[in-house]
């Protein structure tokens, strides 16, 4: 994944600022009930949802599984249909193809559809120290590109700005971009919108190369598919005369058919809609319809690495619809920019270690950024088990192990910062494992309770700055079970 | 070795784990969904369509054949549309009751050219009940993608009951992968200030949905 | 039946009134319980926070020590889910690194047999009117593992409903996470803070004396947060309300 996050704080400092932050507190908060209340009804509508569910996890499962036959598939397919497929093992190779052929074009700007892929590779960056102007054209991507920010969230990246702050940034900024925002603007989102549309609509009709992701791809038909809302992927996917898209390799699904489950899922589960306003599907180049030149960028960038990992390659299963974001309790308390990495909340949580590795601060932290909840994982459309996944990257980062780092096995020692923790998990294994030793450190505990303090010193700080301490009770359990007989023996 | 082979022998190396004797394709999958939600009669797909169309604020006006003419002429000129964009294919009878400038749907006009014409009317491939969603596969009562996303103003005539689905799954299987497809479900729209929805941003703001009954080629 | 209650450690340790009040309910339904006292703890803290390798013979214990009874009974949702949830997967795992099947034949007896406390009421014995009296207002927060891990679904408010002198207030927001999340709690504390405050809040919005739960450690979470914040509401275990009657109300 891209520098752009190197030197991230931990996920716990991260989100302490968050915390903190009345006003994102409030977008965020806002946000998040508005769409958790209307996915849940539109997931109500369909009766059939929990077979839709394990049909696209099997779906995605099958494909994980012959990944190498399904990538040769739509290899021929895409080629055949009179598309060019490129391959990048990494994000600096994925750049590079894109600003070659982009270079190819002679053109010097872009127009994008939103894509989280070209964002894991920092694409836009690489794009202009070459030269090239990358326009982002998704409404809340254009607001974080004028305001100079990094997205806090997969579907809709500038969640964190509320719409005064949007208008504020339009009216600043759109001037230094092309036509400026219009005189006047006001915080209705219906102007917002409108203001967009005008600011966009110059760099949509002069583009000459178009910039995408793709949600799917399907191998037997070699095509692609873009779900989308405001017509801006249309725009980048129709109207420019060479189209390069810049796709995972876990995007891929086997047949046509298989649409109709995703086709359901997603748009439900993402937005909160029956249907998406706009999804376009195209296969290679058509003549005299759309672009000329179709280019796609099949790019590895750590996810073979997490094919590798048995429990953990559940999360290429992953549409990026974002409900695991919208139900998450810490997600919606400490903001997505805590997470320092294009994918944040909790399907963050569990691709970015295993794409990056655990062995920066943010990515050692990021499986320990949840309660474990279990919301996440009933909402996600392809069942992806994210604590599971959370617990099993937690084991990675203090016991260690064999992992696969761009292809080689290789084995991790535990993450340094754990001493302590992983002396006490040992000792309270002995204590628990020799009912004698509990036993008398709880009478111990017990005895000692007038003196215990009600706020702790070092470590235990964390639990008592905001929270008091239980009392100790006269007895432990076990003490009472035995004086009483079970309860029995009443007087005593 | 070049980074296909590179990536190739990756993903090989990362499913050792998978047996050869894998389950296919054909058994990976339970199926076990519906491929309708419901049971309708014919009228009441038509019914539902109109509802989840009009729902996403699409404007939905029903008619006749022979009525076809007379109401395309009047939406053009409620709007105020001074052209109008016409596909290749369009049945010839549909635009007879309007005489404002007709734009051919041309291979050589640029953007630039579709950026000031008001408006566009075409049929669909087929349009889905369930989702209020209608699909354009570029045929020749249709036309290029751009000339429905550009124009400001969008009329699509869905021939009812003949070219409505209840479903997803069954709008696909009626589908050709190989011709670009444009899903529709109502106008543009966005979701990205503080997740809740408003219409209109870059595709045409204003689509009206004809739902045509009997025999339309007036 | 031979019924064994696992207590847990920290409701051993900190909370022996709700063992007591289990005790008290389950003989007055008619249940001798055991409590085998060579229990301890069922290893969640150790495999949540990624010492699965330490968790394993605590696992291997537990089975040891209750793999005779017929019925294993726990107030506690997330203890209760471990078992049930975690342990088979214990076992997978232990497979999957070529340690073969030892693991998982010896966890398997325990998984089927070991029963959430409300659980154990409503579908083991098949009451829901427990005889309770509690002539006290109430909330429910269904926790976590209790809710999404183990599936209660409405089984506590069905047994709260029918508790007399009870009048139940519904909790906003009933299903969001406490933020108690075991070493979550210290790890993230200002998140985990910040969902305490949120959740006693909505408590405190409905007007009751009590927020009830059925497991010990988000309440140990939510009362430090509600006496810290001087809400004047407190946290009762489940086991203590079913377990009050009019003779021997709840101390």
């Amino acid at each position: 994944m891209s520098g752009t996050f190197v030197g991230m704080p931990a996920f716990p400092e991260a989100a302490h600022e968050a915390v903190a932050n009345q006003t994102l507190r409030g977008n965020l908060r806002h946000a998040t009930h508005t769409i958790r209340a209307k996915r849940a009804a539109a997931v109500a509508e369909m009766s059939d949802w929990a077979e839709l569910r394990e049909a696209g996890k099997q779906i995605k499962d099958h494909t994980l599984r012959h990944l190498d036959r399904y990538l040769v598939q739509l290899e021929e397919s895409v080629t055949a249909a009179g598309g060019v497929v490129h391959w990048a093992a990494d994000a600096d190779e994925a750049n590079r193809i894109v600003i070659d052929l982009v270079r190819m074009t002679g053109e010097s700007e872009v127009v994008k559809v939103k894509s989280m892929a070209t964002q894991e590779i920092g694409l836009n960056e690489a794009l202009e120290a070459e030269g090239i102007s990358a326009f982002e054209t998704d409404l809340a991507e254009l607001i974080v590109q004028l305001g100079k920010d990094r997205p806090s969230h997969i579907l809709v990246p500038a969640i964190h700005r509320n719409r005064g702050e949007i208008r504020d940034i339009f009216a600043r900024e759109m001037s230094e971009w092309g036509r400026p925002a219009p005189e006047g603007l006001t915080d209705t989102p219906a102007e917002l919108a409108e203001a967009a549309r005008l600011h966009l609509r110059e760099k949509f009709l002069r583009a000459k190369v178009g910039v995408s992701g793709a949600n799917f791809m399907v191998a037997e038909t070699g095509t692609l598919v873009v779900v989308e809302s405001e017509g801006n992927g249309r725009m980048c996917l129709t109207l420019p005369e060479t189209l390069i898209s810049v796709v995972g390799i876990e995007k891929i699904v086997p047949t046509w058919q298989d649409l109709e489950v995703f086709l359901q899922t997603l748009p439900r589960s993402s937005t909160a809609e029956r249907m998406n306003p706009y999804t376009t599907t195209w296969t290679g180049t058509t003549d005299g319809d759309g672009p000329q030149a179709f280019h796609l960028v099949l790019i590895d960038n750590g996810r073979t690495d997490t094919l590798a990992d048995e429990v953990g390659r559940q999360a290429l299963r992953c549409i990026r619809c974002s409900a695991c974001l919208n139900v998450c309790p810490v997600y919606e308390r400490a903001g997505g920019h805590a997470y320092g990495s294009v994918y944040p909340g909790p399907i963050g949580a569990i691709l970015s270690p295993q794409l990056r590795g655990t062995e920066s601060e943010i990515d050692a932290s990021l499986p320990y950024a949840s309660s474990l909840c279990g919301a996440c994982y009933e909402v996600c459309p392809v069942a992806i088990d994210i604590p599971e996944v959370l617990v099993h990257l937690r084991e990675r980062v203090v016991e260690g192990g064999p992992v696969t780092q761009e292809g080689n096995k290789v084995v991790l020692k535990p993450a340094k910062g754990h001493a302590a923790e992983r002396a006490a998990m040992r000792a309270a294994r002995w204590a628990f494992s020799h009912p004698g030793a509990l036993r008398t450190g709880q009478r111990l505990a017990s005895r000692t309770r007038r003196f215990h303090p009600r706020t702790l010193p070092g470590p235990g700080k964390a639990w008592s700055a905001t929270r008091d301490l239980p009392a100790m009770p006269a007895e432990p359990f076990r003490d009472w079970w035995q004086r009483t007989n079970g309860g029995k023996d009443t007087s005593k | 070795m070049n980074s296909r082979e590179l990536i190739l022998d990756r993903v090989r190396r990362a499913l050792a784990d998978v047996p050869r004797e894998d389950t296919p394709y054909e058994g990976a999958v339970d199926r076990d969904y519906a491929r309708e939600h419901g049971n309708r009669s014919v009228e009441e797909t038509v019914e539902l369509l109109a509802e989840n169309l009009a729902d996403y604020r699409a404007l939905v006006h029903r008619c006749t054949g022979a009525e076809l003419p007379a109401l395309l002429a009047g939406l053009l000129s409620a709007h105020g549309s001074a052209s109008v964009v016409v596909p290749p294919g369009l049945p010839s009878g549909w635009l007879e009751g309007t005489d404002i400038a007709r734009v051919e749907d041309s291979a050589k006009s640029t953007p630039y050219d579709l950026d000031g014409v008001s408006s566009v009317v075409t049929a669909c491939a087929v349009a889905v009940a369930e989702t209020g969603t209608i699909v354009l596969d570029g045929g020749p009562d249709q036309g290029r993608r751009r000339i429905t996303l550009v124009p400001d103003h969008h009329i699509c005539v869905v021939r009812v009951p003949d070219q409505v689905v209840s479903s997803v799954p069954q709008a696909l299987e009626l589908l050709d992968p190989a011709r670009p497809l444009t899903w529709i479900s109502g106008p543009s729209a966005t979701s990205d200030i503080e997740l809740d929805r408003v219409e209109g941003v870059h595709g045409p703001r204003t689509l009206e949905v004809v739902l045509v009954s009997g025999d339309d080629r007036a | 039946m031979r019924v064994a209650l696992f207590l847990t450690c920290v409701n051993d340790t900190l909370y022996p009134d709700t063992g007591r009040a289990v005790v008290k309910l389950l003989t007055r339904l008619g249940v001798e319980v055991d409590f085998p006292m060579a229990q301890t703890c069922c290893g969640q803290a150790h495999y949540n926070t990624g010492y699965r390798h330490e968790a394993e013979p605590l696992a291997r214990h537990f089975s040891d020590v209750f793999g005779g009874y017929d019925a294993i009974v726990t107030p506690s949702g997330s203890c209760g889910a471990m078992v049930r949830e975690l342990y088979p997967r214990m076992g997978e795992r232990a497979r999957a690194e070529g340690r073969g099947d030892s693991l998982a034949a010896t966890l398997a007896p325990v998984v089927p047999k070991t029963y959430e406390l409300t659980e154990f009421l409503v579908d083991v014995l098949g009451v829901t009117d427990v005889g309770a009296c509690y002539p006290h207002t109430v909330t429910y927060h269904p926790t976590c593992h209790g809710l999404r891990g183990l599936g209660l679904a409405d089984r506590p408010l069905r047994l709260l409903r029918a508790v007399k002198g009870l009048e139940l207030r519904e909790l906003p927001g009933a299903d969001e996470c406490c933020g108690f999340g075991g070493t979550f709690a210290l790890k993230n504390s200002d998140v985990s803070a910040a969902m305490g405050t949120d959740k006693v809040r909505n408590a405190e919005s409905t007007g009751a004396e009590v927020l009830c739960a059925a497991d010990n450690s988000c309440l140990m979470h939510i009362g430090g947060t509600m006496t810290r914040l001087s809400t004047g509401m407190r946290p009762v275990h489940i086991a203590e309300i079913l377990a009050s009657t009019e003779e021997e109300p709840l101390a």
